[in-house]
């Protein structure tokens, strides 16, 4: 029986004109077909993570909120120093460019019909920052007056800066710090530390400096208050009243949401207008409300499926997701497609050109290329480098190349031995030669001269040159006289694609300074974890610009920054950028940022080599779409015409 | 009996299955909330961390997600937040297990005919150019075959799909499986040939042929039961193959199956998703096996009385 059924003459003259049907078929081109629907369809490299604009980081996800949310103000379609209304129709702001009011249009939507008011952004700021939400991008608000003390839940400080502590305010506590203390051995104490398990007095102290003061339980609280003096170490200008009084608020508000306490920089003085009090001048603040963490979440949506603090909901899934931009979500399966259509409700509805968007989260680039090429997608989200000259030859029309605020750069281990020395970092900077590496390495790329980016008005103090003499003297200078006696530290690579990359630098710096190092492969996590215990030599990295401002490159070098992992920090580099925060008008700040770039590229904790490109093809018959150095899509103004 | 011993050995694979993979999860570097070049606050990974209890000791851990997997629920996705793990399963398992099928399929109704062809005509010229043709198909990589199939059939003749997968338009299968079954194809009918012409060299074969027997019911009806056992005995290990197989497959292709999650939920650490497909794996490979062994003791009587 089983043998007859394998090749039973009956199934396959069953199956042979089925499969001869299907093959034979011609396909109708399917980019053809949606540009007759008005649907663009393009490659979005990745699987998104979620739809909760609060609780994701990456670039596909980004260009899916996009089209799904909008914020205070849009983007423009092809300029990029200037952002048009968008959820609010005009704003007002004082001289310092610290004090905004927007007032929101009236007429705004959310996709099922809801008004868009103040008060959901105040509702979106608030959950963005709640620290019980725990939002990777929390940061991105600490422009807020007072948002990154309420972000960091700084209990002490809220109540002690609002008057909640009677007779004490934060200057007499100066120095007090109610974070966890790491260096604490939590031994016996259960990780995380149990009150439970802390039976003496020695392990209850150790267990309230393992936790922090902001981050008791009302237990603790109550065992320090019982003898306060003995029982932690408080700064010395505290008086004991004084520290009774804040031990006792910290137990009174336990548990509280101090959002309204702390008087974070977010207000609805009506329905229509929003207020935002900033820490510092922001003279490029409508720019940055284009970045998704400035987005609103529709209150009424995100509080029907949980409280403001819970992470998990389905209210950023298919179908239960609202916004308020130009499209809304029609279909989503998991590494197969997202689909939005247009949305009825958008107050600009008339204008979108689109009816809908299918975005592909191709994560091979080949695959995506050879769609394109079959004639399956209008725009793939990446050319693979080493197709660029194919495609230059055979395709021109589709070709794009287009600048991209990023820098890759290595980064230098300052705290290792000869890497210490910035006479050395800059010998290895100076060897480098950048034209070849943008000629052969990196497609598109433009060749660094500092560490930001040109971007609109700001542009750098071009220090970085290609100068083997001097790199040589310098590394003399440094005690290694012609490379004699030079470690040999290894650079440190994630991907394989990263691999050209750092054996051209090892070839430039042999050659040059004749020395030589090793090349280290490791998966992504363990080459970000070294970065960060600040295990290695020297790596190969790259950097995204999140808004377009030079501070987007800078700041991250200052001491403590998650994203420095170099060792290196200058107070006097510091100083400028505080400096600079305080001026409002743009060529005074640049100035300053100029110089305070200049003092980066003097310490050279990094070596930039060039700045990032866009690669990828483009269908000829999409419009609306021109070269944005952020590369964020205006979905709203792209259009299909034959 | 001896199917409830096949059982309880099944069980004690999967046992320790999941504690070897759990604990492989645990030594990777990294975890699943870094995924980007930009760091992750200390104190905002804190609070994730300790949302998912991987604060906890790891005993701890490990004894919640094997409950948690004996209850028939691995837990909530940490790469595609918030996701059940029976959701994405759910959602990708049905595209992988028609993708699976399919060029199983193909594999058997190719592999086999073209083994039996080549054994009735051994030396031949036929032979030649099949087992030829089988070698191609071991030697050259799925990640090899399927972009050329795609170049060829996807974009210079364009009557296939270079990617995507719906399940509406079965052309979208077709390269897909093609490129999985091929090798799978390879090796049935190298031991479908080599099964058969054991056979074919039996007495009984030339009693047959000398009494008259049609040729075409002589290979049918006398031979190939005895002649594929060597390739069904390959059923199983072949079905492994496949499995393994979909996740180069599914990238080339950007099929929404099982393997897309697999490499994805890997390279970022999110045990959930990785324990919860590699036990689904697991049981899989486990019942193919035993169903083959099943195939294998109904074809050779000889093996019924063990």
């Amino acid at each position: 029986m089983f043998a007859r059924v394998m090749i039973s003459p009956r199934l396959i003259t069953a199956v042979l004109p089925a499969v001869a049907a299907l093959v034979s078929c011609q396909r109708g081109n399917q980019a053809d077909t949606a540009i007759d629907e008005g649907i663009l369809i393009i490659g979005n490299a990745a699987e998104p993570r979620g739809l909760d604009h609060h609780l994701v980081t990456g670039v596909p996800e980004s260009r899916l909120i996009t089209s799904l949310f909008e914020g205070l103000a849009s983007d423009h379609p092809y300029l990029d120093d200037v952002s048009p209304p968008g959820a609010a129709k005009s704003w007002d702001v004082n001289e310092d460019k610290t004090d905004w009011t927007f007032h929101l249009r009236r007429d705004g939507r959310w996709s099922d019909g809801e008004p868009v008011t103040a008060h959901d952004f105040v509702f979106s700021y608030h959950r963005l920052l709640h620290p019980d939400l725990a939002a990777y991008y929390a940061d991105m608000l600490y422009f807020l007056v007072n948002a990154e003390d309420y972000n960091r839940n700084r209990r002490s400080k809220i109540l002690l800066s609002n008057d909640r502590v009677p007779g004490a305010t934060w200057e007499d506590f100066d120095g007090l710090d109610g974070s966890p203390d790491e260096s604490v051995d939590t031994d016996g104490l259960g990780s995380p530390p149990e009150w439970e398990r802390a039976g003496d007095e020695e392990a209850r102290a150790r267990f309230v400096r393992a936790r922090g003061l902001d981050h008791l339980p009302p237990e603790a609280l109550d065992w320090l208050l019982e003898s306060p003096d003995d029982r932690y170490s408080w700064p010395a200008s505290a008086a004991p009243e004084q520290i009774r009084a804040l031990l006792t608020a910290l137990r009174e508000h336990h548990g509280e949401d101090l959002f309204e306490i702390a008087n974070v920089g977010v207000t609805a003085e009506d329905d229509h207008t929003l207020r935002i009090r900033l820490r510092e001048s922001v003279p490029y603040l409508p720019s940055l409300s284009c970045h998704y963490t400035w987005f609103p979440v529709p209150r009424h949506v995100v509080l029907a499926h949980g409280e403001i603090t819970d992470r998990f909901t389905p209210w950023s899934r298919y179908p239960n997701l609202v916004g308020n931009g130009p499209f809304k979500l029609k279909e989503w399966r998991f590494h197969d497609v997202i689909e939005v259509e247009r949305n009825p409700h958008y107050w600009d509805a008339e204008n979108v050109r689109l009816n809908g968007i299918r975005f592909h989260p191709i994560e091979n680039p080949y695959t995506e290329t050879r769609a394109f090429l079959a004639g399956q997608m209008h725009a793939s989200y990446t050319l693979p480098p080493d197709l660029a000259e194919t495609i230059r030859e055979k395709h021109p029309e589709n070709l794009r190349q287009e600048p991209w605020v990023g820098t890759t750069f290595i980064r230098f281990n300052t705290t290792r031995e000869g890497l210490s020395d910035v006479r050395v970092r800059k010998a290895l900077a100076l060897a480098l030669e950048r034209e070849q590496f943008v000629e052969h390495i990196f497609e598109g790329h433009t060749t660094a001269v500092s560490m930001s980016p040109e971007m609109g008005e700001y542009s750098p103090e071009p220090v970085l040159e290609f100068d083997p003499e001097r790199a040589r003297e310098l590394l003399a200078e440094a005690g290694y006289p012609n490379g004699e006696g030079f470690p040999r530290y290894s650079l440190l690579i994630s991907r394989s694609s990263a691999r050209p990359q750092a054996e051209t630098a090892q070839a430039m710096w042999d050659k040059h300074l004749n020395i030589s190092i090793t090349i280290e492969n490791r998966d992504w996590g363990s080459y970000i974890a070294a970065q960060q215990n600040l295990e290695f030599d020297m790596a190969s990295a790259g950097w995204v610009g999140d808004y377009l401002d030079p501070t987007t490159f800078l700041n991250m070098w200052m001491e403590g920054g998650g994203n420095n992992n170099t060792g290196w920090h200058s107070p006097r580099f510091e100083e400028l950028l505080r400096e600079a925060a305080t001026k409002s008008d743009a060529a005074g700040r640049f100035a300053v940022l100029r110089r305070a770039e200049r003092e980066l590229m003097n310490g050279m904790p990094v070596a930039p080599i060039s700045h990032h490109s866009r690669n990828y093809l483009l269908h000829e018959a999409v419009g609306g779409w021109y070269p944005k150095l952020l590369d964020n899509r205006p979905w709203k103004h792209v259009s299909l015409e034959r | 009996m001896a199917i409830l011993q096949r059982f309880l050995q099944g069980m004690l694979v999967l046992f320790v299955l999941f504690t070897i993979t759990f604990f492989l999860i645990k030594a990777l570097p990294g975890g699943p909330f870094q995924s980007g070049e930009r760091a992750i606050p200390a104190h905002v990974r804190a609070k994730v961390e300790a949302y998912y209890g991987l604060d906890q000791p790891l005993h701890i851990q490990y004894t919640r997600q094997l409950g948690n997997l004996l209850r028939g629920d691995p837990g909530i996705s940490m790469r595609l937040e918030g996701r059940e793990v029976t959701e994405i399963i759910g959602q990708a398992f049905p595209v992988s297990l028609r993708l699976g099928v399919f060029a199983m399929g193909l594999a058997i109704l190719t592999g086999i005919p073209l083994g039996v062809l080549a054994a009735w005509k051994k030396n031949s010229i036929i032979d030649y150019g099949a087992m030829a043709v089988a070698m191609i198909g071991i030697c050259i990589p799925a990640f090899v075959v399927g972009p050329v199939l795609a170049e060829i059939f996807g974009r210079r003749i364009g009557m296939l799909p270079a990617m995507g997968w719906s399940p509406a338009d079965p052309t979208s299968w077709l390269l897909p499986a093609v490129t999985l079954g091929l090798a799978t194809a390879a090796y049935l009918s190298r031991l479908t040939r080599a099964g058969m012409l054991d056979v074919l060299n039996q007495d009984f074969v030339r009693t047959a042929r000398a009494k008259g027997v049609s040729e075409m019911r002589l290979l049918v009806r006398h031979c190939l039961r005895g002649g594929v056992i060597p390739a069904v005995a390959y059923i199983g290990p072949a079905f492994a193959f496949i499995i393994s197989g979909s996740v180069v497959v599914e990238s080339i292709f950007a099929m929404p199956g099982i393997g897309m999650h697999f490499i994805k939920a890997i390279e970022v650490g999110d045990a959930p998703v990785i324990l919860g497909i590699v036990m689904l794996y697991g049981i899989l490979i486990i019942t193919a096996n035993f169903l083959t062994d099943l195939a294998g003791i109904w074809l050779n009587p000889r093996l019924r009385k063990s």
